[in-house]
């Protein structure tokens, strides 16, 4: 079979094997990526969510402008600011930091997980702010901390109501890191571009891309169904 | 520290090609969400297929693959066609797919899935019982659309609708990926002649975040505007 597959490959011009590894490996830098930052996006959001429920002024005015700005700027600016701005930064040269910012990864990694973590924040806010006001008191009449409210009653219905926004973000996240390319890293859109301008095939190299792009969200989805049809399941018509 | 090194001018119009791109492409989204959201709800099969083959697979790919795809494909696509006339009937003419048309286009087709998705919540979200009494009243079923559906349309539609208008202003920042003068690209070309990029494109940014804010102040106008028959709870 794998003989047959070999045959047909050769066959056509363009979707040589060389070709599928290039896309293989476009493939596998945008999983990386992609997984990356919205893990290294929940670390900052949680922490920052949870904090803005104290109320504090202090605490979210710099929270709010931080999300502010970054829901409000395109990710493409970030992406600049961080990816050509690093390097200006004084004496980072010759910090042991440069290992990691001379490589377009990095500053990509570090752009997209701010960008997440402001987006995710924002949903974290809203399904936490959402929980029914009877909860809380009945929470704080029987004396519960702070801690131990929102680990026992808003954290558990909180993140089960932000899960179906943040499948949402999580397909966002998938389709905005194919701006990566523009900073020279070879992801999927940029196995996609090097692939047409070798071949000049516009529609073959794009189109397969937009498939493979199209699978990943469909597996999302999928996957996000399953995950809130077992989480929400009391919520489900019996 | 506003020094731009004689490159605010051009910046400042780049600034007005993002929002003319931002405004033609939201015109498209708008025309081709409202023909989509019609589409989807008819009783045609044929329609209702392809409109929801359209939401599906734009939804599903990112903007920037669509618009490499159209801004390289469309020409090769466009020539064949114009060689194809061209031999045919022995004329000669010769249609150029410029970046501005490809970004315009490209939003526009993009944000048109989106827009059928808000539109056709907003026409669910109408009460059937005033559609039910428009045709008592004998209305057809055009009428019915101008008279009851489109105006209460409106209402459930814009909230979604300004979130769609907020995306798209920052999906315009990719049409300096094909080449087209936007702020970015200008911001970028400037900043790689100075070697400052902070001066440029956080002033970039901040231009961004003005029109966010503006549309903002806008979108809550037109809300209280269009929310003026209802009760608030």
């Amino acid at each position: 079979m794998l003989d047959s597959l070999a045959a047909f490959l050769n066959q056509n011009d363009i979707f040589t094997v060389a070709t599928l590894f290039q896309y293989w490996d476009g493939l596998v830098v945008t999983v990386q990526l992609v997984f990356l930052s919205l893990i290294l996006g929940l670390f900052i959001s949680v922490p920052l969510a949870l904090v803005q429920s104290l109320n504090n002024p202090w605490i979210n005015k710099p929270i709010w402008l931080y999300v502010y700005i970054f829901r409000g700027t395109p990710l493409l600016i970030q992406l600049y600011i961080i990816y050509y701005g690093v390097t200006y930064i004084d004496g980072i040269q010759e910090s042991f930091l440069w290992e990691f910012v001379k490589e377009p990864f990095y500053p990509a990694l570090l752009a997209f997980m701010l960008n997440t973590a402001a987006y995710t924040t924002e949903i974290l806010r809203g399904a936490i702010k959402a929980t029914p006001h009877g909860e809380i008191e009945a929470a704080k009449a029987y004396g519960m901390s702070w801690w131990q409210m929102t680990r026992r009653i808003v954290g558990p219905s909180a993140y089960r109501r932000a899960l179906p926004a943040y499948s949402n973000e999580v397909i966002f996240m998938l389709h905005s890191s194919a701006i990566a390319s523009v900073v020279t890293i070879v992801d999927l859109t940029g196995a996609a571009q090097n692939v047409y301008s070798k071949y000049y095939a516009p529609f073959e190299a794009f189109i397969f891309v937009a498939l493979i792009y199209l699978c990943l969200t469909f597996t999302i989805v999928y996957v996000f169904k399953r995950v809130e049809k077992k989480l929400l399941a009391h919520l489900q018509p019996r | 520290m506003f020094d731009f090194h004689g490159y605010g001018p051009s910046i400042f119009q780049g600034a007005f090609l993002t929002i003319s791109v931002a405004v033609l492409s939201m015109i498209i989204a708008l025309i081709l969400g409202m023909a989509g959201s019609l589409a989807k709800l008819s009783d045609n099969r044929f329609l209702k297929y392809s409109a929801t083959t359209y939401t599906t697979v734009i939804r599903g790919v990112p903007d920037l693959v669509l618009m490499l795809l159209i801004f390289f494909g469309a020409q090769i696509l466009v020539n064949s066609v114009t060689t194809w006339i061209n031999n045919k009937f022995g004329t000669r003419f010769f249609i150029n797919i410029n970046a501005f048309v490809a970004g315009v286009t490209t939003i526009g087709f993009i944000f048109g899935a989106y827009m059928t998705e808000t539109f056709r919540g907003a026409y669910l979200a109408v009460d059937s019982g005033q559609i039910e009494s428009g045709k008592a009243y004998g209305m057809t079923s055009k009428q019915i659309f101008i008279r009851i559906i489109f105006p209460q349309m409106m209402r459930h539609a814009l909230p979604g609708l300004g979130n769609n208008w907020m995306v798209l202003l920052k999906t315009t920042a990719l049409v300096s990926v094909i080449g087209l003068a936007d702020m970015v690209r200008l911001a970028k070309e400037a900043s790689g002649a100075v070697h400052e990029p902070f001066k440029f494109f956080i002033p970039v940014a901040i231009v961004y975040l003005g029109i966010t804010f503006l549309s903002e102040q806008l979108l809550k106008w037109l809300e209280t505007r269009y929310s003026a028959g209802v009760i608030r709870h």
